[in-house]
This record gives C-alpha cells, sequence and structure tokens, in this order.
C-alpha cells in the first residue's frame, strides 16, 4: 500500500511541462510513444483488479446504467441485421438518423442543426470528445476543464497534443464551474473549454446562468465550448429544466455540443455518440473520423434511430427509478455521517468522507476490504476529489440499502477509532 | 401518487417507510395515499406471481372464445358478470371481433375445464358458442417472463 495517493490519479494537476522520461532508451529504440508513457496508471483500473476475484461485492462503482437496453430498440438492430444492412454508413452517419437527431434536438433544446453539415455520428461521445479535441488543438494548446472531472478528460487532451488545466470546484458551492475561476487561467494557449454537465463525478447540473455566464465569457476570449452533455436527460430537477449549451439564445458559432445514447437509453455498449456544431469544426472532426473509424457500427445506429423514435417513454421510466435510487442513497449517505450535496444529474454521488479522516483511496480500499462494498475514490477525477467518493446509484434499490448499511457500519466503526 | 403506485407494481412488498424515501414525501403521505388507494378500488389486491409449472404440478389453462347474445338495456354486462364470477375464471375481456367475450380459465386437468365449459358455460342461455383453446407453454404473464432471459446485467464491477 502506498500512501502516494497523487502518482495513482488519471486526471493528475495541470500538466504544463509534464514531459519525464521514463523509458530506458539506450538499448534501443523507444518501444512506447512518450505521451502515453506520460498517461499515468488509472485510478480506477486499480479498484478493478482489487475486485477481481471476490465474492459478495456490491459495487456502487459502476458508470454505466443497470437496465438493459429497452427491446424495442435491440429488436431494430436484430431487424436491420436482417434485412442485411451489414456495410459502412456515410462517415457523417446514416441520413435518416441524422435528421431525426436534428428533429430531437429541436423538441429538446430548440437548437437547430443541419443534418447535413452540423451532426456527425460517433462511435460513443468518448470518439466525438476525442475527435473534436483532435480536430482542434494544436500542440501546446490549452483546454481548461472543471476540477474534479471525468477520468478520460486528461488522457484525451494530452494524446490530441494538449494540455489540461483544472480549475478547482468546492462542495460548498456544490461543485460548480465558475466563469470567474475559469477567467483566471485563461493565457494566450488556451483554446478551449470543456464542461461535462451534468458532472460525472458529482452529479452538478449547471444552473441557467451559470451557463450563460460561461458562455458569455467564452465568446469574449473566443475560445470554443465543448459541452458533453452525456447525461442530458437525466436531470432530477422539474422546477429547473435542464440548460443545455446548445439552447442558449445567441448560441455563438463556437459552441459544440457532445451527447449519445449511452446513458440515457441504457445503450453503452452499442458505441453510438454524436457531435452537434458548426460545420467547419464538424467537418474538420469526420475528416479525422473517417479515416480512422469510417463510421459508426451500422446496426448501432439503426438502434439508436428506433431510441429516437420511440424511446421517450423509457427515458422517463428510467429516469423516475434512478430519481427514487438517488433519494434512497443520498439521504442514507446523510444519515450515516456523510455529508453530500443533492446531486441533481447523472447517476452519481459524491459524498465527502472527510468525518472519517481517511484519504479518498485509503477509505475507498478499506471499505471493498472491510465491508465489500466498491466506490471509486474522488482523488481519481483531480485533486479536488480529494476527501471524497463516487458512489453511483444506477444499482438495485435492494443493493443501495445493503451498501448504505455496510458503509454505515464502516463508517461508525472508523468515526469511533478517532 | 402515481409513483407510489408504479413502486408497488413493481414490487408489493416495498415498505412504506422506503418508499417514502424514494419519493421525497412523508411517511404518513405515503401511508395515507396507500389506505386511500385500496379503499378506492385503485389497488385491487397483493399477491405473488407464483410459477406453479416449475414445480411440475402446473394447472391446466385453457382461453375460451365465447360468443353471446347481447341483453336489452344491460348488453353483455350481465352475462358477462355472472361468467366472471366463477372461480375458474382467471381473466375476462370484452373485445372486439369475430367473438364477444376472451375468457381465460384454469382448472387441474382438461377434464375440469371442459366440464365446466359444458356444464357451466355453454348452458347459459345467452352464450352462443365458444372455442376452446387449451394452452400448451406460457411464455408471459401479466408483463412477467416465464423463461426470462438473464436480464442480470453483465457490468463490468467499477468503470468510468
Amino acid at each position: 500500500m502506498t500512501n502516494s495517493t497523487r502518482q495513482d490519479t488519471s486526471a493528475p494537476p495541470p500538466s504544463r511541462g509534464m514531459r519525464k522520461d521514463t523509458q530506458e532508451v539506450s538499448k534501443g529504440r523507444r518501444r512506447i510513444a512518450q505521451r502515453v508513457e506520460d498517461i499515468p496508471p488509472s485510478g480506477i483500473r486499480k479498484f478493478f483488479d482489487l475486485i477481481a476475484g471476490q465474492e459478495g461485492i456490491i459495487s456502487l462503482g459502476v458508470g454505466e446504467p443497470d437496465f438493459v437496453t429497452p427491446w424495442h430498440i435491440r429488436e431494430a438492430a436484430i431487424d436491420s441485421l436482417e434485412r442485411g444492412h451489414t456495410h459502412y454508413t456515410s462517415n457523417y452517419g446514416t441520413p435518416e438518423l441524422r435528421k431525426e437527431l436534428s428533429a430531437y434536438l429541436e423538441r429538446l433544446y430548440g437548437a437547430r442543426f443541419d443534418p447535413q453539415s452540423e451532426l456527425l455520428i460517433t462511435v460513443g461521445v468518448s470518439e466525438a470528445l476525442d475527435l473534436a479535441l483532435r480536430a482542434t488543438l494544436d500542440p501546446g494548446d490549452e483546454v481548461i476543464t472543471g476540477d474534479p472531472c471525468y477520468v478520460a478528460y486528461f488522457p484525451v487532451v494530452h494524446m490530441a497534443g494538449g494540455s489540461l488545466i483544472t480549475a478547482p470546484t468546492t462542495m460548498e458551492d456544490e461543485f460548480r464551474l465558475r466563469a470567474s475561476e475559469v477567467e483566471k487561467l485563461i493565457t494566450p494557449r488556451t483554446r478551449a473549454l470543456l464542461i461535462n454537465n451534468p458532472s460525472n463525478p458529482t452529479g452538478t447540473v449547471l444552473d441557467r446562468a451559470t451557463t450563460e455566464e460561461l458562455s458569455e465569457m467564452a465568446a469574449r476570449h473566443d475560445l470554443l465550448i465543448i459541452a458533453d452533455e452525456i447525461y442530458d436527460r437525466l436531470v432530477y430537477s422539474p422546477d429547473e429544466p435542464f440548460t443545455s449549451f446548445a439552447s442558449l439564445t445567441g448560441r455563438s458559432d463556437q459552441t459544440l455540443v457532445l451527447g449519445g445514447f449511452s446513458k440515457s437509453y441504457a445503450m453503452t455498449g452499442w458505441r453510438v455518440g454524436y457531435a452537434a456544431g458548426p460545420s467547419d469544426i464538424i467537418s474538420a472532426m469526420m475528416k479525422v473520423h473517417q479515416y480512422t473509424m469510417m463510421s459508426a457500427p451500422t446496426a448501432a445506429q439503426a438502434a439508436a434511430l428506433e431510441a429516437l423514435r420511440n424511446g421517450d417513454r423509457d427515458v422517463d421510466e428510467m429516469r423516475e427509478a434512478y430519481d427514487q435510487r438517488r433519494r434512497l442513497l443520498v439521504e442514507g449517505l446523510r444519515r450515516i455521517g456523510l455529508p453530500c450535496v443533492e446531486p441533481r444529474g447523472a447517476f452519481y454521488a459524491f459524498p465527502s468522507i472527510m468525518p472519517t479522516g481517511m484519504s479518498s483511496e485509503d477509505f475507498a480500499e478499506r471499505l471493498l476490504m472491510e465491508e465489500g462494498v466498491a466506490v471509486v475514490p474522488g482523488s481519481a477525477f483531480g485533486p479536488s476529489g480529494e476527501g471524497f467518493v463516487r458512489c453511483c446509484y444506477a444499482a438495485s434499490v435492494d443493493d443501495i440499502e445493503e451498501a448504505l448499511t455496510r458503509m454505515g457500519r464502516f463508517v461508525e466503526k472508523h468515526s469511533q477509532a478517532r | 401518487m402515481d409513483d407510489i403506485l408504479r413502486i408497488l407494481e413493481q414490487d408489493a412488498r416495498t415498505p412504506p417507510e422506503r418508499i417514502a424515501e424514494m419519493t421525497g414525501r412523508s411517511i404518513e403521505d405515503v401511508r395515507e395515499a396507500i389506505v386511500t388507494a385500496e379503499r378506492d378500488g385503485i389497488i385491487l389486491s397483493y399477491r405473488s406471481q407464483v410459477n406453479w409449472d416449475a414445480l411440475g404440478r402446473g394447472d391446466v389453462h385453457a382461453i375460451i372464445e365465447v360468443r353471446v347474445a347481447p341483453q336489452r338495456e344491460v348488453g353483455f354486462d350481465s352475462v358477462a358478470t355472472r361468467i366472471a364470477r366463477f372461480p375458474e375464471v382467471r381473466s375476462m375481456h370484452l373485445v372486439s371481433g369475430d367473438y364477444d367475450l376472451a375468457v381465460q380459465v384454469t382448472g387441474e386437468s382438461i377434464y375440469a375445464i371442459s366440464n365446466f365449459v359444458a356444464s357451466k358455460l355453454a348452458v347459459l342461455d345467452a352464450v352462443q358458442g365458444t372455442v376452446t383453446h387449451f394452452i400448451l407453454k406460457r411464455y408471459k404473464e401479466d408483463g412477467s417472463l416465464f423463461e426470462s432471459e438473464d436480464d442480470s446485467p453483465r457490468r463490468l464491477p467499477v468503470s468510468m
């Protein structure tokens, strides 16, 4: 057990000049590229290895729905296969899917995207993000995001030749990314602002005012906004509907919205996502996509089309179920003495574990060993995540109740010991 | 109220305390909503769906198409209620199409069901004819699959 938590995080502090030689190069040619060597081992991966082989684990460490894709969506893919639709599609994605997506974004957010030139169907939102960064970053360009942030942000920015600069957020401010904090970090090399809204890991959803402030600030500094809105349909505040960056009136031509089907329709394994934005950026992304990926899987695109056409009810049902478990988990965490801000979106709660006096990683590891409950240490998501853990409530009600019982026992034991 | 009903429809054993947390209501409100729903006939009953077939002593089930002559003033309701009251009848609907009542019955044996049709159902004055379909295999009932697909999600225990 090391106590060097920082080394194992996958979102290390700002990476300006982080290049370091980690390979023996004297004995021949380099085998692994330096920029890949630079990426530290994933904090999540480590937990994966710890869990392997253990019985009776309740995992709140997952990052995907527990629902199986609704049958009518699966059936649409089967139909597509039966008809022999097994070839490449247009690099941009099938015309039907783009047309339907355009209508969908207009229906949800009043945003108009030309299906011919402003939409690109990708292999999950992960590919969309990778393409966006590769299409817009020059070596040394900086991308600003909030800390804590999604674990892939540092590696994908780094692999695209850029540097990820993080603006700290706090529990007291509900982990909101503030324009004022971002502005302090802007340099002549800053190219883009990357915003995950709703947020993995904190569950934070930006209110309209904050979204507008960020958008105006980015426009003032001529920055691209990359809005990663993969959890857009999983928002639990009926009084304040989700404000997509796509929905802002006078949306700048420097706003790129990324989304997908994985979380809304329980379709993680299908790998379909999309990018919606100005045609020059979409076309640049398509250029990379056509040579590296060709097109998103054809059967998965057929499934996505069915999801857009007839999946609203599924989204509503799943959202209601998540909302119920969210209340159960958040109330439960508070009851056992772990302060937790109300997560308004995604399917994560991000409680503080400070009452135990442990580091995030210690907490997660000992909770797993002593009680068989898996959570993800907040430090895996960046320095501001230290002192927190990510708990996913895309789990059965019984599992959540049992996890809370075990966590309660754990917290009590370790608070008394202090 | 709909949210409470949907939770109970999924799992009738969910205790009011848990429903309260899941819906963000007070326990008293939940209890009261349930009592009201029971009183107003919105919640009809709570019971277990038992797969007797799995124990190898399944009853025999049949779907019976029944043609009836509607009666002055009461239409189909009078005869329908009469048929529905037989305990052998598990569910029953008035339907459009070639026949009028779709009646699902359960009995200990094929003999028991034919006996019911011959001695109870077909003899009713309003009944003009019946066609009995014995059920050979049940795949799904009231939303539950009999041989459920492996729905336990095969998720990685930890993911991004």
